[in-house]
């Protein structure tokens, strides 16, 4: 019983490490600029084909191919940035939205040109058999994503409440104008968000493709889920996102382990409905703080 | 109604008279007929978004729940097409209130949420529950009323259009009434309505239901006209395509809907060509047209005729 | 003056003999087949070895010199696997293209959406889905076909092994898709003729990444066996996790699984996998007496040395539709309803990549179980099992 429980709960956690890594991207962005990135799944998608592309084809060492996966996702993230949201002045949030669709259609568009259809892997970041705990196995790269999730997380919230400049783009959301009037530059903050949101994307896609193989359609459905986890735990809220994105993972293996497989997913939504519906501005955003962005 | 939208439906209805004529193949008039059924979803979203101001993500639940109900009662329990059709659009408008009353609560991105999670798991259920589950299920009776049954393509346009004509007379009214006016309002300030003594929430319900609606004809039409329906056609990827039309056709104004329709719909079919890298050119025209385009193809339109004729440009 | 004139003229008559002679080659019309692929979308990975097969088949016919000196034309459209976009692409290719038959789709849902047009259009359509109800029932398919062998078939060879093994009880994993489902249909219905019991059914989404709840529920039940019924990275997916769980039971794949491309992918997780595979997977594994034999080894080295991949069970569909199209066109030339009659009934003990084809008035798709091997994974490798 326990097993089998355990068995369950692990593998909500490994799936739900990748929708919290998403899930934080989202925040990354939207943090910076209130606009909802919906590329931010092709960032995942490009994590672990570029990881492939380095490490396989071109055969590189591991942590070259590491490095360079890291400054090839940061690359997109800036022409992203630069080419199709810097260009608009004051523009309307819902067209940026479309926008980012747009782009994201483009990147899925090179990516099948280049990786054609067909899915990839490589190995995991250690071999080794997998971990038994009460009979569960969790295998040795879920315990690569789980950790590399939570080094994330940490490594953000030292940037985003220590550091100066992470201050400074959390200020750019709040109001953009007031940001200029102490000095902040702006713009170059709104760029830097779309690179780290990138980075934390493919790190997820990075860790993610020994277990899961990566195509070049795995994007949209990653941006849906953790979108999904950044609002149940509230725009903005980096823990929140975490939280949520663990929740829907956890939730839709349980309900495939105890009620049906074929619900997994409806379940998850329900209970994200549900959590709306209460907390309107998610779990850990209040309403009050709501009404302080711009959308 | 207005000079410029009296203009319009004449040239909508020019347009449609004379395109079979021109070119009869069945290819355009189909391209035609799914910019049609498009259309009527897309004029419902536009209110909801331009006119009420509210995101939805889950228009495909809705086109979904319009196109099963209706292929359902008519294939197996035998009802009348028009009364299947009309059953359909109850549903969707009891679904919409269901989902309106606690969703319209939410704003922004938590609102686009919550409608692309009922768009969702609308479809989980019916590729779970759906008769024929994710493979679908076929021989939906064609469109026929008072015993005359429409097979050819050129009917089917014809009805498929004319009910776009009707819908949007019905639309334009209802935008130049009171209620729309109060949406307009609703839309620049809830507050500022609110203070005045309107129903806000009730007035975003009602649009909501309306859009459902909308989306439930079109589905139930896309049914009976290609007779074959799968899960797979009503999925979010189709919400956003919806949005798209809205966005691309100019959101501040109901006739972008019809445009944008059109040339999202068309615009695959003339790519064609490009074969592998259809999908990219496809995203690279968005991305452009969207970022040069930004009020949408109709009212850079209406800007430009305005100029043209020496007034000074409105601005919405 | 004269003179110059004298030598143009000549020259020119020169050219135009010249001309007329070799360019006459191709004089003929060409014959005009539609073939509708999932290029892109989520049904890719079926779309693109089909469309590989037609350009290369078309390649090789127009180089030996036509079909009676006709040159094949092949008109590709991109389904996006979509069936809206099947049924445009389809109006497409019949009005604007005027095309003798249509090859394809990809998916079972495009096919279904298309049987009603292709009927009214009276062109046959050769479809390279596997779902039972695209030619069935028989009475209302009389313009439509199909390549891949039937679900049933493969649910069949797979059970009547199982049953030599002793295997009673199962747990079945499936996709939830239309291929996922078809074949979850048809493993439940089969069930009980072998004497097999389901002891659990799970289903997982196309673009999932986990499956180890689903497979630890399968093992709980107390199955003996697990069969999933998926195609594209889930089938890997199902793969790796069978084999961290170190689930202690065997794992049977659908005839989706058919590719080296899985094997390599799947890794070392793959040791001991059982599928049923039509031959021209395995085709260096089969007798060279085989009927398929020679067939599959031509078609199977061609595809490699042109696109540098295998073609697969997939492409190994259009390759049959192809050429069976083909060899009508060769014998009752460019009528529709003549094409179809032959098809109907002239293609019996007909060797292809998907097996040997029997068709008729009753069975437009003529394949039984008889089309598989039942193959194991060992060192990397097929290996027909007896």
């Amino acid at each position: 019983m326990l097993t089998v429980f355990l068995q369950f709960l692990f593998s909500g956690l490994t799936v739900g490490a990748v929708y919290a890594l998403v899930g934080i991207g989202f925040n990354i962005t939207y943090n910076a600029t209130s606009i909802i990135n919906l590329a931010q799944g092709e960032f995942v998608v490009i994590g672990g084909l570029m990881m492939w592309f380095f490490s396989e084809s071109l055969k590189l060492p591991f942590f070259v191919s590491v490095v360079l996966t890291i400054i090839t996702a940061g690359l997109v993230g800036l022409l992203m940035e630069r080419l199709t949201i810097k260009p608009l002045k004051n523009p309307d949030l819902l067209l940026m939205i479309m926008i980012t669709i747009a782009v994201s259609i483009v990147l899925r568009g090179v990516l099948m040109f280049y990786f054609g259809k067909d899915p990839y892997v490589y190995p995991a970041f250690t071999e080794g058999e997998p971990v038994s705990i009460y009979g569960a196995i969790i295998q040795q790269q879920t315990l690569w994503v789980i950790g590399i999730t939570g080094f994330c997380i940490i490594a953000l919230f030292f940037f985003f409440k220590k550091t100066i400049i992470g201050k400074a783009m959390l200020a750019c959301a709040v109001n953009p104008t007031a940001a200029q009037l102490v000095g902040i530059n702006v713009s170059r903050m709104v760029m830097l968000s779309f690179i780290l949101s990138a980075i934390v994307g493919a790190i997820g896609g990075m860790a993610i493709t020994p277990i899961a193989l990566m195509e070049y359609d795995k994007g949209p459905m990653l941006a849906v889920k953790g979108f999904c986890a950044a609002i149940m735990g509230g725009l903005g809220s980096n823990r929140g996102a975490v939280l949520g994105g663990f929740i829907i993972g956890i939730l839709e293996s349980m309900t495939a382990g105890y009620i049906h497989s074929g619900l997994k997913d409806a379940v998850a939504l329900i209970i994200l409905l549900l959590i709306l519906f209460f907390k309107p501005a998610g779990l850990f955003v209040s309403k009050a703080m709501l009404q302080l962005r711009k959308y | 109604m207005k000079k410029g939208d009296a203009s319009a439906f004449l040239l909508l209805i020019f347009l449609i008279a004379v395109l079979p004529i021109f070119s009869g193949s069945p290819y355009t008039l189909t391209v035609g007929i799914f910019s049609g059924i498009n259309a009527l979803v897309a004029i419902g979203l536009c209110i909801l978004m331009g006119y009420a101001g509210q995101v939805s993500l889950g228009q495909a639940g809705f086109y979904g729940i319009g196109a099963y109900v209706s292929s359902v009662l008519s294939v197996h329990a035998g009802f009348p097409l028009v009364a299947s059709m009309i059953a359909a659009m109850v549903v969707a408008a009891f679904a919409a209130a269901v989902l309106a009353v606690p969703a319209l609560r939410l704003k922004g991105h938590y609102l686009a949420v919550a409608t692309l999670g009922f768009g969702e798991i609308i479809n989980i259920v019916l590729n779970e529950w759906g008769p024929g589950g994710p493979s679908g299920f076929g021989d939906i009776p064609p469109f026929n009323l008072l015993g005359y049954t429409i097979h050819s393509t050129t009917g089917y346009f014809y009805l498929i259009w004319g009910l776009v004509v009707v819908v949007m007379f019905f639309s334009v009214n209802l935008l130049h009434s009171r209620t729309g006016r109060a949406l307009r309002a609703v839309h620049d300030s809830e507050i500022a309505c609110n203070a005045m003594g309107l129903d806000v929430a009730a007035l975003k319900i009602k649009v909501f239901i309306l859009s459902a609606v909308y989306a439930a004809l079109a589905g139930s039409l896309y049914a009976h006209y290609v007779t074959f329906i799968s899960p797979s056609s009503f999925s979010l990827f189709y919400s956003i395509l919806v949005l798209m039309m809205v966005i691309v056709g100019g959101i501040t104004n109901v006739w972008g809907a019809i445009i944008g329709a059109v040339v999202i719909t068309v615009l695959p079919e003339l790519l064609r060509r490009f074969e592998e890298l259809d999908v990219l050119v496809y995203g690279l025209i968005l991305t452009v047209s969207l970022m040069f385009f930004r009020k949408g193809l109709v009212p850079i339109l209406i800007e430009k005729i305005q100029k043209l004729r020496g007034f000074a440009v409105v601005k919405h | 003056m004269k003179k110059a004139t004298g030598t143009l003229f000549v020259v020119l008559v020169a050219a135009l003999s010249v001309f007329l002679v070799f360019g006459n080659a191709f004089a003929k019309e060409p014959y005009k087949i539609g073939a509708l692929f999932a290029v892109t979308g989520p049904a890719s990975f079926l779309g693109e070895p089909e469309k590989n097969t037609a350009l290369m088949l078309q390649e090789q016919i127009n180089k030996a010199g036509g079909i009676n000196g006709h040159p094949l034309e092949i008109i590709i459209e991109d389904t996006k696997s979509e069936e809206a976009t099947a049924v445009l692409s389809a109006k497409k290719l019949i009005e604007s293209d005027k095309v003798l038959a249509i090859i394809g789709p990809s998916t079972t849902g495009e096919s279904m959406a298309l049987v009603p047009i292709l009927n009214t259009a009276a062109t046959p359509l050769l479809s390279c889905a596997a779902g039972a109800p695209i030619t069935q029932p028989v009475k209302d398919r009389a313009w439509i076909f199909k390549t891949p062998q039937y679900d049933i078939s493969a649910v069949e060879a797979i059970y009547e092994y199982m049953k030599k093994q002793s295997i009673s009880k199962v747990g079945i994993i499936t996709i939830s898709t239309g291929f996922g489902d078809a074949g979850k249909k048809a493993l439940l219905e089969m069930a009980p003729k072998y004497g097999i019991t389901i002891v659990a059914e799970e289903k997982y989404g196309p673009k999932d990444s986990d499956m180890t709840t689903q497979l630890t529920k399968i093992k709980a039940a107390g199955a003996q066996a697990v069969i999933n019924w998926s195609v594209g990275p889930g089938q890997v997916v199902v793969t790796k996790n069978w084999q961290a769980l170190k689930m202690g039971i065997p794992l049977y794949q659908s005839h989706g699984w058919g590719s080296k491309k899985n094997i390599e992918l799947a890794g070392k997780a793959a040791e001991g996998v059982i599928a049923p595979l039509g031959r021209l997977v395995v085709w260096d594994k089969i007798p060279d007496k085989h009927p398929q034999k020679a067939l599959l080894k031509k078609y199977t080295q061609d595809y490699e040395a042109k696109y540098k991949s295998e073609p697969g069970t997939f492409g190994g569909h259009a390759y049959d539709s192809i050429m069976m199209i083909v060899e009508a066109l060769k014998k009752v030339g460019p009528d529709k309803k003549k094409i179809r009659d032959y098809v109907e009934t002239k293609i019996q003990k007909w060797p292809g990549t998907g097996g040997i084809f029997n068709m008729s008035p009753e069975d437009h798709c003529g394949l039984d179980k008889t089309a598989f091997e039942m193959v194991v994974v060992k060192n990397g490798d097929w290996e027909i099992l007896k």
